[in-house]
């Protein structure tokens, strides 16, 4: 994936007075010369990857690669397009799991009842991104393999508990949501390898969930968001509690401290803001132009209680 | 076999269009220098402002945000294909009606989603027509009557045979 460090190093290489000369060269915005190839089968493609892995990048939605490629911080020598892989767009359940194709589009994602009626955090996230327009392109797949910890899927994938199931030459490899989001713009993927499916569980009786997002406008990525599922038995107590948290730190966080605290309780108000405190705790937002790092902190406190309550509605059977 | 230029075809606003194209063009400059469609308009390079939207495959999407090899195959509206036999499309004629716009600079991508929204979704509330152009930026109008030009649009599609009031 684009590494941190390569997007550092090209800021670099434009000399001291950076801004200036990156406004120069950004008068252009035309990539830089690739070449492209469109495989038909997803053999085809991770053949590809695995002889130019090295020197390729998956083109997905490219809503944010294509914009990487016109600033020229990605420069790739081999542009491999996924779109035109038959089968890669699809949701459904079979064996205990919710699928998700990596080429599914978020508008698709939306649009879909069964992920309306189950796995709500996932459709008021997808619902959420970017605006109609984007929606219409943009992948469930891409926006995981991105890993900008501003991407609203990412949190999501964590909240839920989702496995991310990669395909390379030498077969599928099953990969923990925990353990794919390695850093900026990093994941578990081997350059090798394309993400062929997101494989979430299904839910069971009284779960609910929800994404609650904060935006400076319409359209916008978050200024920080926050993805709850929440599980009770029949009793009402917590069985289970998935959290994640979006722009609140280098990559997409899993607040382990806020979750545990909510097992084997029964939430009532005072559990929900001590689990939103630990939450905000385990934050470490940057100041930018979205905002200043206590600011969003303190939003991730709220975000986190209103995303916890959203979800113990649903759960309880509520929408 | 040479991969960074390609021969590709697209079926664009009715009629079959062949040309050689860089991997790299991206489809808003193919439909503005390749095909000469200058309707479609460049207002960012950022993928922010929806003024380069045409309709792909039934799908509005963002034209600089697509390479031009991409479109390879399929079928694409832009702006210019929206008038039949010189009889305004009932989305132009409500923005023309309602005054939706001032500068005109956002109004092909306006029209190009309000197009696709009343296909979806042929009877739209006023937050689902707001929710809906939410990707088209327009700097004049305060979206109040581009919202009522989409009121019009929408009226007019339901009753395409019903009198239309004198101008
Ligand atoms: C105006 C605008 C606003 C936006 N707002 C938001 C927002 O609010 N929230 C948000 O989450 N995002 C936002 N985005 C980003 C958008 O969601 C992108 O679509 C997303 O980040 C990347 O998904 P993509 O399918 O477009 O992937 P691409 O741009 O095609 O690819 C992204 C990266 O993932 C890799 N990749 C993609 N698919 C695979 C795969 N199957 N296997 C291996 N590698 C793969 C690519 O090589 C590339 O490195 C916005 C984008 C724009 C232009
Ligand atoms: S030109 Fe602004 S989004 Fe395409
Ligand atoms: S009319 Fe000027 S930008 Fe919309």
């Amino acid at each position: 994936m684009i590494s941190k460090e390569s997007i550092i190093a090209s800021l670099n290489n434009v000399g001291p007075n950076t801004l200036y000369e990156l406004s120069k060269r950004l008068i252009l915005l035309i990539p830089a010369s690739f070449d492209y190839v469109a495989p038909r089968t997803l053999d085809e493609g991770v053949k590809f990857l695995e002889k130019q892995g090295d020197d390729a990048k998956v083109l997905a939605g490219g809503h944010s690669l294509i914009p990487l490629l016109r600033f020229r911080l990605a420069s790739p020598k081999y542009l491999v397009d996924i779109n035109r892989i038959v089968g890669l767009e699809y949701i459904r359940e079979s064996d205990g799991y919710l699928h998700i194709g990596s080429l599914t589009r978020y508008a698709d994602v939306e649009a879909s009842q069964l992920i309306q009626s189950k796995y709500q955090v996932l459709s008021d996230a997808a619902g959420h991104i970017a605006d109609p327009l984007v929606r219409n392109m943009g992948t469930v797949g891409g926006n995981i393999c991105h890993s900008d910890p501003a991407n609203d899927l990412p949190a999501t994938m964590l909240a839920l508990g989702a496995s991310m199931v990669a395909l390379g030459s030498s077969g599928e490899r099953v990969i923990p949501a925990e353990q794919f989001f390695v850093d900026t713009f990093q994941t578990a993927l081997k350059l090798t390898e394309l993400l062929k499916e997101i494989r979430v569980p299904v839910p069971s009786a009284h779960t609910g969930s929800a994404y609650m997002k904060l935006e400076r406008r319409v359209g916008d990525f978050p200024i920080v968001g926050v993805a709850a599922q929440v599980k009770l038995n029949a009793q009402g107590i917590c069985e289970n509690v998935g959290l994640g948290l979006t722009a609140a730190g280098p990559k997409a966080l899993k607040p382990k401290g806020a979750e545990a605290s909510l097992r084997g309780k029964k939430p009532g108000e005072k559990e929900i803001r001590e689990a939103a405190n630990l939450a905000a705790q385990d934050a470490q937002p940057v100041s930018d132009l979205r905002g200043p790092a206590e600011y969003k902190r303190e939003m991730i406190r709220v975000l986190t209680v209103r995303a916890l309550q959203r979800a113990l509605e649903r759960a309880r059977g509520g929408t | 076999m040479n991969m960074s230029r390609h021969h590709i075809s697209v079926t664009v606003n009715g009629n079959k269009r062949e040309a050689d194209v860089d991997s790299r063009t991206l489809l808003v400059h193919f439909i503005r220098e390749t095909l000469g469609l200058t309707g479609t308009h460049i207002g960012c390079d950022t993928s922010n402002c929806g003024a380069c939207t045409v309709i792909l495959d039934g799908k509005a999407v963002k034209s600089c945000t697509i390479l031009a090899v991409q479109a390879e195959g399929k079928e694409m509206l832009t702006v210019e294909g929206l008038a039949k036999d010189g009889k305004l499309h009932p989305v132009q004629e409500g923005f023309w009606e309602k005054h939706g716009l001032q500068c005109g600079f956002c109004t092909p991508g306006m029209l190009m989603t309000s197009y696709w929204l009343l296909q979806k979704n042929p009877n739209p509330t006023e937050e689902e027509i707001r929710r809906g152009i939410s990707g088209n930026l327009c700097r004049c109008t305060g979206y109040v009557k581009i919202v009522e030009a989409v009121q019009y649009a929408a009226q007019k599609m339901r009753q395409p045979e019903a009198p239309v009031p004198a101008r």
